[in-house]
């Protein structure tokens, strides 16, 4: 059986999932950030 | 630990490192996935397949790791009270819940090139299921307390109870029959029985994800303490 199918599937599952949760963590963060700003000013 | 109990001294610290982490993790991780698929040889007895677990072994180490990060959380939560310990397993929850998971679809994407199978239903697959089940109710517990406008005591008495899967799992393939091997990798004297072409891949790739995690939670609980904010002062001028 040809593992690189199931070799290139593992790493691309990973890398978007690690990517797509680093992404919405960092724009979670901004988000609430700046809404805690402006409700200060 | 209640240095940082003041989140004003622990947002001092958090904004630098964030960066960071993210910054050294993706470093690390470009280093150890790159070096895991196109430098490290083939296994003996896995071939190609062995490069999968350049991702799956971290993954599933992060999992363990991201629990007792709760776990810990849980106990200083309860027994110290430590103000930001709550934030913590709420922040460590999601990244915890998300590496489970990929350490159980990259152990499968493993299992049917080497074992023939996608799953098994063996002690050390089992239990890392029953370990995404728990995050599943801690994230749950946590919202649904959130939402109250508890403390979070039930959540951490949750958190701490389902730390006990976690050494299950460490020793699920010496307790039971199991498709998996033993440990290959030790830090305690007893030799690890990996070369050292494939182990400096996979502890560059397993630092490189682990500050990747820190820096997410980071994120995670800057986001919480910042949304908090945000409800106190809304409460505030409602009343």
């Amino acid at each position: 059986m040809n593992p690189w199918p199931f070799i290139i599937g593992a790493y691309a599952v990973t890398i978007l999932g690690v990517v797509g949760l680093s992404l919405w963590s960092w724009i979670t963060m901004r988000r609430a950030e700046a809404d805690a700003e402006n409700l200060r000013r | 630990m209640h240095i940082f109990a003041n989140p004003a001294r622990f947002l001092k610290l958090a904004r630098p490192l964030t960066l960071w982490l993210g910054v050294g993790g993706a470093v690390l991780i470009a280093l150890g996935l790159g070096s895991g698929l196109f430098l490290s040889p083939e296994d003996y007895l896995q071939g190609e397949s062995v490069r999968i677990l350049y991702v799956h072994v971290p993954a599933a180490w992060l999992a363990m790791g991201g629990w007792t990060g709760i776990a810990l959380a849980s106990l200083s939560q309860l027994v110290w009270k430590h103000p930001l310990a709550g934030v913590a397993g709420r922040a460590i929850a999601l990244p915890g819940a998300i590496f489970t998971a990929l350490c159980l679809i990259t152990g499968s994407l493993w299992g049917r090139p080497t074992w023939g199978t996608y799953w098994e239903w063996d002690g050390r697959m089992t239990s890392m299921l029953i370990l995404l089940f728990l995050y599943v109710g801690y994230i749950a517990l946590a919202e649904a307390d959130r939402e109250r406008g508890g403390e979070g005591r039930v959540t951490a008495i949750f958190g701490l109870l389902g730390a006990i899967n976690i050494p299950i799992i460490r020793y699920s393939v010496e307790w039971w029959n199991s498709l998996h091997q033993g440990q290959s990798i030790s830090f305690s004297g007893g030799g690890s029985s990996i070369d050292t072409s494939m182990l400096w891949p996979l502890l560059a790739s397993a630092l490189g994800f682990s500050l990747l995690f820190g820096a997410i939670v980071l994120m995670r609980m800057r986001a919480i303490l910042a949304l908090q904010k945000v409800e106190a002062r809304m409460r505030r001028l409602a009343a």
